[in-house]
């Protein structure tokens, strides 16, 4: 375990010496004070449009963390042929895989805690309400999504040739998710066959990261969602994980990695 | 021949600057985005248009609390926020129509309820305000896009109670659809409801009157809904006013227009009623 521990401090440590992070939250923090400086009819209550934009812009920029510093973990070992010492030490390929995810799921969390916190204040600063319990709901729901999404980076990043790829591709997939996750069966419903199947077969089968999203509930002041959902969502979560860190694994585990 | 690079960099700075000169004048023509008066105009020249209208629907989802209708369940409905501005509230028939959920399609439906909004609500208690900047975008996006302007003014005027706001709002709109009807009947409202004016209130909707007749033929036929809104106001007003007569002339103008006759046609007959009981004062026995 301390190993995975080691393997994973190096992946934080990585993140804060990169610009990443802090490009992004300087533009979400810009942006989101521009909108709150905005004046509409004269009336300093409104609030709802602020917290949609920053939490918008908090949804890309914590994305855009996680994908883009997962895609480059495995190919940059083995561009900078660091992996073979790591493999030395001893490592098993198996820990690699485990520590490069906790690395960059605790990086992401991080980064995730420092945008809420944010958020918490903007907004908390204008309404004067402070529903610490529904932030950290939808705070723990986005990471608990983001695992989904890092451990399905990490995957393609053993199958595709570069990282630019498994950004790109991971990117179109988590946004189509997003996006048409809902709604996915409806559209199967009115297609003909055989598309009908084919589009129902992956609506049954994919990861439905649109469940983590919970932007409404906290824009539109809905209060918690039920404590039995958002276990059972978090347990869909550590499943959905576990199943795509096995077949990194499994490919990993059979990669040359000297080509 | 030599070449000097601070005289090469003059020479070229004076050739820009005479064709800048020459070409000032004539560039003003390539383009109007310049002129658009706005930000977005600037930006996105005609191509703003196309946010306009999700701005507005924006407004929609937030007057709904989320809960709304995506492409994919949506079946060209009017938003409600333009339906509650002219005047209509729900029914429990509406509500069931308003369910577009329904019954979940399968456990993935139904669990994924749990985590989005599936209440049926509405803003109210000055929480309204949360539209208001959709609604102004929408309107510096598309300033000819009516609906925003009395959409915004009707919230304004009637639930947050700022009339003033409300009339700067319908102004700027008059300003840049100075034939607009709806903005007409919008502001005759505000005159009448708000300020209790009826003068400008008569003034405005009998502009609004004109505005209308003065319209092509085909668009007469798609905005009646606007003149016989006008025209019943109009109505009303004079018989508020005590013009019984000028009352009459609007409601039987108004029967023409509306799919319910016979209830105009009570008004008539009271008005009538009214017009025959007073009776005038004999000039000899004032004296």
């Amino acid at each position: 375990m301390n190993k995975i521990f080691a393997l994973a401090g190096v992946v934080i440590k990585e993140l804060y010496r990169r610009k990443d992070f802090y490009v992004l939250f300087v533009l979400t923090a810009l942006l989101t004070l521009a909108a709150a400086a905005m004046n509409f009819f004269h009336d300093e209550k409104i609030v709802r449009y602020v917290k949609d934009i920053c939490l918008l812009l908090i949804w890309v920029s914590a994305l855009l963390v996680a994908i883009v510093t997962t895609a480059r973990q495995i190919p940059a070992e083995r561009e900078a042929r660091t992996i073979f010492p790591l493999l030395a030490k001893p490592v098993s390929r198996g820990q690699v895989i485990v520590g490069k995810f906790l690395g960059c799921w605790l990086a992401t969390g991080v980064a995730l805690a420092v945008f809420y916190f944010f958020f918490a204040i903007i907004t908390g600063s204008r309404e004067h309400i402070w529903p610490l319990a529904v932030y950290l709901q939808a705070l723990w729901m986005q990471w608990a999504m983001l695992a989904i999404v890092i451990a399905m980076v990490l995957l393609g990043s053993i199958y595709f040739a570069a990282p630019s790829s498994t950004v790109t591709i991971c990117f179109i997939a988590v946004a189509g998710i997003l996006g048409l996750g809902t709604h996915l069966h409806v559209i199967a419903l009115q297609q003909p066959e055989p598309m009908q199947t084919i589009l129902t077969a992956v609506y049954f089968t994919m990861p439905h990261l649109e469940w983590y999203d919970l932007r409404d509930f906290v824009v539109y002041d809905m209060g918690l969602v039920s404590w039995p959902g958002f276990a059972l969502a978090t347990l869909y979560a550590a499943v959905w994980t576990g199943i795509f860190l096995l077949l990194a694994w499994l490919g990993f585990r059979r990669k040359n990695l000297t080509t | 021949m030599k070449f000097s690079p601070p005289l090469t960099l003059v020479a070229l700075l004076a050739l820009a600057f005479t064709l800048a000169t020459g070409l000032a004048s004539r560039a003003d023509h390539w383009s109007r985005r310049d002129k658009s008066g706005n930000l977005f105009g600037m930006l996105f020249g005609d191509g703003r248009k196309l946010f306009a209208n999700q701005f507005f629907t924006m407004a929609d989802v937030y007057f709904h609390s989320g809960y709304y209708p995506s492409i994919f369940d949506r079946a060209g409905k009017e938003s409600e926020i333009a339906e509650v501005s002219h005047g209509h509230t729900d029914s429990p028939d509406d509500e069931i129509k308003e369910d577009f959920l329904g019954k979940p399609l399968d456990w993935i439906d139904a669990f994924g309820r749990h985590f989005r909004i599936t209440q049926h609500t509405h803003l109210e208690h000055h929480t309204e305000r949360e539209i208001l900047p959709w609604l102004r975008l929408a309107a510096d996006l598309d300033p000819q896009k009516i609906e925003t302007f009395t959409v915004g003014a009707f919230f304004l005027r009637e639930h947050l109670n700022r009339p003033d706001q409300a009339e700067t709002f319908l102004r700027e709109g008059l300003r840049n659809n100075p034939d607009s009807c709806e903005i007409l009947f919008e502001l005759g409202r505000l005159y009448h409801e708000s300020r209790h004016d009826l003068d400008r209130a008569r003034n405005v909707w009998e502009l609004g009157v004109r505005k209308f007749l003065a319209l092509p033929l085909p668009q007469q036929k798609d905005d009646k809904l606007v003149l016989e809104e006008l025209v019943v106001n109009l109505a009303n007003l004079e018989n508020e006013a005590g013009n019984y007569g000028q009352a009459i002339n609007w409601y039987l103008a108004a029967q023409k227009l509306s799919p319910n006759p016979a209830a105009l046609q009570e008004h008539i007959d009271q008005l009538r009623k009214k017009l025959a009981a007073q009776i005038p004062v004999a000039p000899g026995k004032l004296y």
